[in-house]
């Protein structure tokens, strides 16, 4: 909060309100309206080495600390205290700034959560169409207030149920959707006008989004107004999740055709959520996120002005996706740094005038890696604390974990009691009456201050590189990762990072928690269910929609019509997508350690 | 004395391979050789690099659900090749019930999480077969 004497000395020309206020000291804040908020007698005058000699010292004789550094879960060493000293060179207007103002720092909105609280978004699927369909229902009437798909495993991958690698997977780990009926029923009697839909998908992102749009029209629904996003962010499959089909160049084709189509015809539709959040739970630190995340975003952006898009035509509908990990502040601060980054990118990088390409918007999860198996119940609190810190850092939407991810995909009960601890943030804590209550915060400016730094210099290797794509190809972000999980792991056996109930306060004999459990007929009837469509369906429109589709994969004209096309006549996912391995074959990684 | 074999294989779809990746450098600080497959391994492919490898152990990850088709079928391939003296252990995301049919088949160990690696390389260790 810098202020250098000279731009002092030009606030206390300028500034009467602040010559009234405090007339000698040097101001620490200094606001865009030229008032000083933070004018008050601080330790920094006092000096931070004075209090150390005088106070600390005696008190540390007395009694030492408990450790001789303290990290956050990142690894971050974190000083006793922080003062003023430690926010000088960071500028009020230019770093940080009021809300609603570039750069962002301390939120997008400038009545935060006043105006309209976060979305609370819980992702859920599993088993059936027909049983998550339920589960969405019940959600809906709970008092959720947008819906997120959750696909299986099969799916995922663009492969129909009947393959050799689904063996097992159907319905598992989401919902298993092979084609347009399948998404007919998820959304049957759910208008999708009136909701906004979050779909996790990314490689055949582009063929469960044209099944979406279908059922849409096939409901009277206006394209035109539609929302929702997808997540359809293949960079951070490569780097963490490893859910990729195609090469990562072909992948880059799918998302830019994305972007045009949806520019054109879809214009209010999220078409990409780059995501942290994977990134994190393979291992990341809290700063690698942020750089992998963000580094990703730009890459994007160059590939649609390489595409020859206008930045300002589809960046604004570019949207991020954090993990809400378990270190209150860094997470904070994390989110913080990422407005004001990605602001700075767009408008000094990609000279976007338009604001909406400077605001970034962000959903985030809890950390699903931070949950135990032991002692489930802990999860809850930990969950809770977790998505504090994501409402503190302005996230625009949420989904909360449930008690019982460590062991299985949610139960009803779970999922619910997981939804009201976010309602008792919003409705009972009190932090949504204010913007940004921690701007100001001498430890929360200087670790947002970090973050950035620590985002930026991994840009410049990553651009050195070449950009992420090549970054990615190098298996730069992949080892990075693999680095830090194992540090984590190692900390974690030497007991310098505690979880609860797991390496300390360990109890025997948890009392067994009522977990969901899919059993196979999920796979049976979805297996039957394909059997009929391949029976009943127009065969020749079939094959001739696919045949469409795998021609086009090797010209440059736009997937999206072709994919629609397959998609009306019922071809399966696992269908048009081998259209496409056809053309692009398939990505296979070499394993890093 | 030759060095422990052993294979980490990540079978089925999924792609989360932060443990199977842990794992396979904590065994390689423990002294073993470690041969990780890569992802999406059938039961096949599984019990081909076994076999290629001279393994000593199996290492699965697993956290899908897809266990009860992945194991059983495993464990037949393993007994095919004549491989039914090598260690298999499982780590993941087991629910209980599923964890006496595991074991029933031949399974050895299974790990959830949370668990200390020194845990699993002593039963790594202690119960891997000197194979000749």
């Amino acid at each position: 909060m810098s202020f250098s004497s000279v731009s002092c000395l030009k606030q206390r020309m300028r500034g009467d309100r602040m010559r009234v206020s405090c007339p000698a000291q040097t101001p620490l804040w200094r606001r865009a309206d030229g008032y000083n908020a933070l004018c008050m007698k601080t330790v920094a005058e006092s000096g931070k080495a004075r209090w150390q000699h005088e106070t600390l010292e005696p008190a540390l004789k007395k009694s030492p600390e408990r450790a001789t550094t303290f990290t956050t879960i990142s690894g971050r060493p974190i000083d006793r205290l922080y003062t003023a000293e430690d926010v000088e060179g960071i500028d009020y207007d230019r770093d940080v700034n009021n809300p609603g103002v570039f750069p962002y720092t301390r939120g997008i909105h400038p009545t935060g959560y006043r105006g309209k609280l976060w979305t609370m978004r819980q992702f859920a699927g599993f088993g059936t169409p027909e049983d998550t369909n339920g589960r969405y229902k019940t959600l809906l009437k709970a008092g959720g207030t947008g819906l997120s798909v959750a696909f299986d495993l099969p799916t995922l991958m663009g492969r129909d149920p009947d393959h050799e690698l689904s063996l097992g997977e159907v319905g598992k780990c989401g919902v298993s959707i092979m084609s347009l009926a399948d998404m007919e029923t998820l959304f049957d009697g759910i208008q999708l006008a009136d909701i906004t839909t979050s779909m996790t998908i990314n490689s055949p992102a582009a063929m469960i989004f044209a099944m979406y749009l279908v059922v849409a029209e096939q409901q009277g629904a206006d394209w035109k107004k539609i929302s929702g996003t997808i997540q359809n962010d293949i960079l951070k499959e490569f780097i963490a999740q490893k859910e990729y089909i195609f090469p990562p160049r072909p992948s880059m084709r799918l998302i830019t055709d994305i972007f045009a189509f949806c520019a054109d015809q879809v214009p209010k539709w999220n078409t990409i959520s780059v995501s942290g959040y994977h990134i994190r739970e393979a291992g990341a630190t809290a700063v690698q996120e942020l750089a992998f995340t963000l580094r990703d975003g730009l890459e994007y952006v160059q590939w649609g002005v390489d595409a020859g898009l206008d930045v300002d035509a589809f960046v604004p509908q570019i949207s991020f996706f954090f993990n809400a990990h378990s270190d209150f502040f860094e997470e904070i601060a994390k989110y913080r740094a990422a407005r004001k980054i990605w602001a700075e990118a767009m408008r000094d990088r990609f000279h976007a005038r338009n604001e909406r390409s400077w605001k970034l918007r962000f959903h985030s999860q809890t950390a699903g890696v931070s949950l135990t198996a032991q002692q489930p119940y802990n999860n809850v609190v930990r969950t809770a604390l977790q998505a504090l810190s994501a409402v503190l850092g302005g996230t625009n939407s949420l989904h909360t974990n449930s008690l019982d991810e460590a062991l299985a995909l949610p139960t009803a009960e779970a999922a619910t009691l997981a939804l009201r601890t976010q309602q008792i943030i919003a409705h009972e804590s009190g932090v949504t009456n204010v913007v940004d209550p921690l701007g100001g915060s001498y430890f929360v400016e200087k670790l947002t201050k970090d973050m950035e730094d620590g985002a930026l210099a991994y840009f410049r290797t990553i651009d050195a590189m070449g950009g992420m794509v090549d970054a990615i190809e190098r298996g730069f972000p992949q080892q990075e990762i693999a680095e830090s999980s194992y540090r984590f792991q190692q900390a974690f056996e030497r007991k310098e990072k505690i979880m609860v109930g797991v390496n300390a306060f360990v109890q025997q004999d948890d009392p067994p928690l009522e977990i969901l459990y899919i059993d196979e007929s999920t796979s049976d009837t979805q297996l039957a269910k394909l059997e009929a469509l391949r029976k009943t369906r127009d065969r020749e429109r079939v094959t001739r929609s696919l045949d469409a589709l795998r021609a086009a994969a090797g010209t440059t004209e736009n997937l999206m019509p072709r994919i629609l096309d397959a998609v009306r006549a019922y071809a399966t996912v696992g269908e048009m997508c081998d259209a496409l391995r056809d053309v692009w074959g398939e990505y296979e990684e070499v394993p890093i350690i | 004395m030759r060095k422990l074999r052993v294979v980490i294989a990540k079978p089925g779809l999924d792609g989360h391979d932060r443990g199977a990746k842990v794992i396979a450098r904590a065994l390689r600080d423990a002294g073993m050789e470690v041969i990780y497959t890569g992802l999406r391994q059938t039961p096949e492919m599984i019990a081909s690099a076994a076999l290629q490898e001279d393994a000593d152990c199996i290492g699965l990850s697993i956290l899908s659900g897809a266990h009860n088709h992945i194991v059983p079928r495993l464990m037949e391939l393993l007994k095919d090749k004549g491989l039914d003296d090598v260690l298999v252990v499982i780590g993941g995301i087991i629910p209980d019930v599923d964890i006496p049919k595991l074991k029933e088949m031949g399974v050895k160990g299974i790990f959830l999480p949370g668990t200390p690696m020194q845990e699993i390389i002593e039963f790594i260790q202690g119960n891997v077969r000197a194979r000749v």
